[in-house]
């Protein structure tokens, strides 16, 4: 009897598990990103961060990390083919961010198309 | 500048100075890329109060689209970069119009009681707010003699590129940095020339064959409250 449980306990699960499924990752307009996939996934943030504050402090300009160039490579057309912006789940940040449940301060200030 | 070795700042201003003729030398405004602003140049504004008209609001306008400020139709809380000041001496009867905006001076009191380090001087002089530390306390607004600062009350969208702003930060005029650092004019000068009557002159303090260096030597210019020992970067004539 326990084992029958267990059995329909772990198959629930699993079956939730599926249900949540893994972000699909809009495709970029460009070839390449700035930095590989997986420098990408992981320090995005970070890149960014320091990018901001070479940007506004320092004043340097044509650097490779802005969020601009970002959001024109990555941006995601709505059915008209204008790009979406962070209110709509399809945006490119939304995606992942969503799915990961963190939110991004980013748009508060900065135009999220 | 820290971080910037004075044999790199040398090379640097070789580097931006593009010979033409003999004699005759062009300043290469822009930047290259990857290049820190530097304390070689200072930008500054010489504003003629006799050329500017009270009806004349072409640089509010301009400042106002160039750097996306909504008009929520409550004047005394929406942001404003540049406004225009009336001004007049009872004595003669003589009035002016005054553009006034952030004076971008050189020991700036914003940034002196700024307790997070958000309001900032760039390296040419330019003064910021960097709203990514800015927590909206709005002290530099009392500080300011020049009440040139606003505070985003509302939650923005659809801003500019160049220009993030949101709810509960303060922000101010950038002197069109993004703009300086394209080698191009900021939105109210180009629009004093355009639609105004040229009563703006934008250029390089620092360097004596600009054309604003060379106006201020020829005849001087005061500075707006130039008894509080600011250094603003901005100059009136007129007033």
């Amino acid at each position: 009897m326990v084992r029958i449980l267990l059995a329909l306990l772990i198959g629930m699960s699993l079956g939730g598990l599926a249900l949540a499924a893994e972000p699909v990752i809009p495709k970029a307009k460009g070839e390449r990103c700035v930095e590989d996939s997986r420098t990408m996934r992981t320090s995005h943030m970070e890149l960014l961060k320091h990018q901001r504050d070479l940007t506004l402090r320092a004043g340097v300009r044509g650097t490779k990390h802005a969020l601009k160039d970002c959001l024109t490579c990555h941006a995601v057309p709505d059915a008209q083919g204008q790009p979406v912006g962070i209110e709509d789940q399809r945006h490119f940040c939304n995606v992942c961010h969503g799915y990961a449940a963190v939110r991004i301060d980013c748009f508060e200030c900065h135009v999220s198309k | 500048m820290t971080g910037l070795s004075r044999r790199g700042l040398l090379l640097g201003g070789a580097a931006l100075s593009l010979v033409l003729a003999p004699g005759l030398t062009l300043i290469a405004q822009a930047r290259p890329a990857g290049r820190p602003a530097s304390a070689a140049q200072r930008w500054g504004l010489l504003i003629d109060t006799a050329k500017c008209t009270a009806d004349c609001t072409a640089c509010v306008s301009a400042c106002k689209t160039e750097m996306g400020l909504p008009d929520h139709g409550r004047p005394a809380t929406d942001a404003q970069y540049l406004r225009k000041v009336s001004v007049g001496n009872p004595a003669n009867g003589v009035e002016r119009s005054v553009p006034v905006m952030c004076q971008h001076c050189a020991k700036p009191p914003c940034v002196d009681v700024c307790p997070t380090g958000a309001s900032m001087k760039r390296a040419d002089g330019v003064v910021l707010v960097d709203r990514h530390i800015c927590i909206g306390c709005r002290y530099c607004m009392m500080a300011c003699p020049y009440k040139a600062r606003s505070f985003a009350h509302e939650a923005q969208s659809g801003q500019r590129p160049h220009n993030p702003r949101g709810k509960g930060t303060v922000e101010g005029c950038t002197l069109c940095v993004h703009r300086i650092d394209a080698d191009r004019l900021p939105a109210c000068v180009e629009a004093c020339r355009a639609q105004g009557k040229g009563a703006m002159l934008f250029g390089d303090l620092h360097d004596p064959q600009s054309e604003i260096a060379r106006a201020l030597a020829a005849q001087p210019a005061t500075r707006l409250r130039a008894d509080l020992g600011l250094d603003p970067a901005l100059r009136y004539r007129g007033i």
